[in-house]
């Protein structure tokens, strides 16, 4: 592929860096990254990769705009009250760089659609906001051999780990499975600050980065917590899957996303 | 003595499962390691902790 000089001028700052340099930003460029969800995780997210040049970027949101999502979900503005998410989104990053080709999948990701949404990606961002689309995203992603980043963000506090198939464990090796609904939480009640959402959603576009480029060290088998009002992050270092995952252990009890289908059903927020 | 998360505590001789009930973890949002090897939820209450066991905690949070 050939760099335009407005694209020369546009990528510089990648350029002068040893680790992308202009074979690094071809690859950027030729890469296709899909977020799942285009919220407050999502909105860094997006961003990044569109600024970086990532060539393709999908977004998968059937959420509209709402006030309350102003205070962290900063791809959108005030205007988008009441706007598709993944419209949007997709406007904010034509304007910030046009070298980016979104592809629009305004749908919640279920048992029955997801796998033929990953399937045209290299990369995932689970930048969604409940234990069960993240079990769904895990799943999939392990069965279907694809590399995704996990986060997670509430109140003041998130954490970040890696999936690449076959290097490491998975969500479902951490943590066993969906936790059961703590009905003491609730999205409006626990709160969140914007820009720990914003910094959680960045480190996730800086690993899909790294991961494209293959440059660096992946969290796979390292989960990275932050503290925003410790102002710590901490790194758990947790190498070696487990070996009786039910999804991506030697003896796997889910080998289809319609077998668990039950696990995967409920609503947002935790 | 027992390390957890890299600080040594006197909890020998409990289970995953006693000891993180003495603690602000929500047993169920948690990933527990011990000496290298992840601890499947079923055993928390089974894994008795000894002598020089080192514990890897760390809490996860669903929103986004």
């Amino acid at each position: 592929m050939v760099l335009t000089e407005e694209m020369a001028e546009r990528y510089s700052r990648h350029f002068v860096l040893k680790e992308i340099g202009v074979s690094g930003q071809k690859k950027l460029l030729q890469a296709k990254v899909l977020v799942i969800g285009a919220g407050g995780l999502g909105s860094a997210a997006l961003m990044y990769l569109a600024a970086a040049g990532t060539g393709v970027v999908g977004i998968a949101d059937f959420d509209r705009v709402s006030l309350s999502n102003l205070q962290r979900q900063v791809i959108h503005s005030s205007g988008d009250v009441g706007v598709d998410k993944t419209l949007s989104a997709e406007k904010f990053i034509s304007r910030l760089n046009p070298d980016v080709r979104v592809i629009l999948h305004n749908a919640k990701m279920t048992v029955d659609n997801i796998q033929n949404v990953i399937s045209g990606y290299d990369f995932i961002l689970d930048c969604t906001d409940s234990f069960e689309s993240k079990f769904l995203i895990n799943d999939a992603c392990v069965l279907f051999k694809k590399p995704y980043s996990h986060a997670g963000i509430v109140r003041f506090e998130g954490q970040i780990m890696t999936y690449v198939p076959e290097k490491g464990p998975c969500l479902r090796c951490l943590l066993g499975g969906v936790p059961p609904r703590d009905g003491s939480i609730t999205c409006s009640s626990a709160g969140v600050l914007g820009a720990a959402a914003g910094v959680m959603g960045s480190l996730q576009a800086i690993e899909a980065v790294k991961y494209i480029l293959d440059i660096g060290d992946l969290l796979v088998g390292r989960v990275l917590r932050f503290d925003a009002l410790k102002m710590q992050f901490s790194a758990f270092d947790f190498p070696k899957s487990d070996s009786g995952c039910a999804v991506c252990g030697a003896n796997p009890q889910i080998r289809s996303l319609a077998d668990n289908r039950a696990e995967y059903e409920g609503t947002g927020c935790m | 003595m027992v390390k957890v998360n890299g600080v040594q505590l006197n909890i020998d001789g409990k289970t995953i499962a006693e000891y993180i009930k003495t603690t602000q973890y929500d047993i169920r949002r948690i990933a527990v390691e011990r000496n290298g090897n992840i601890v499947p939820k079923s055993e928390y209450d089974k894994v008795v902790l000894k002598e020089g066991d080192s514990l890897e905690v760390v809490g996860f949070v669903g929103g986004g």
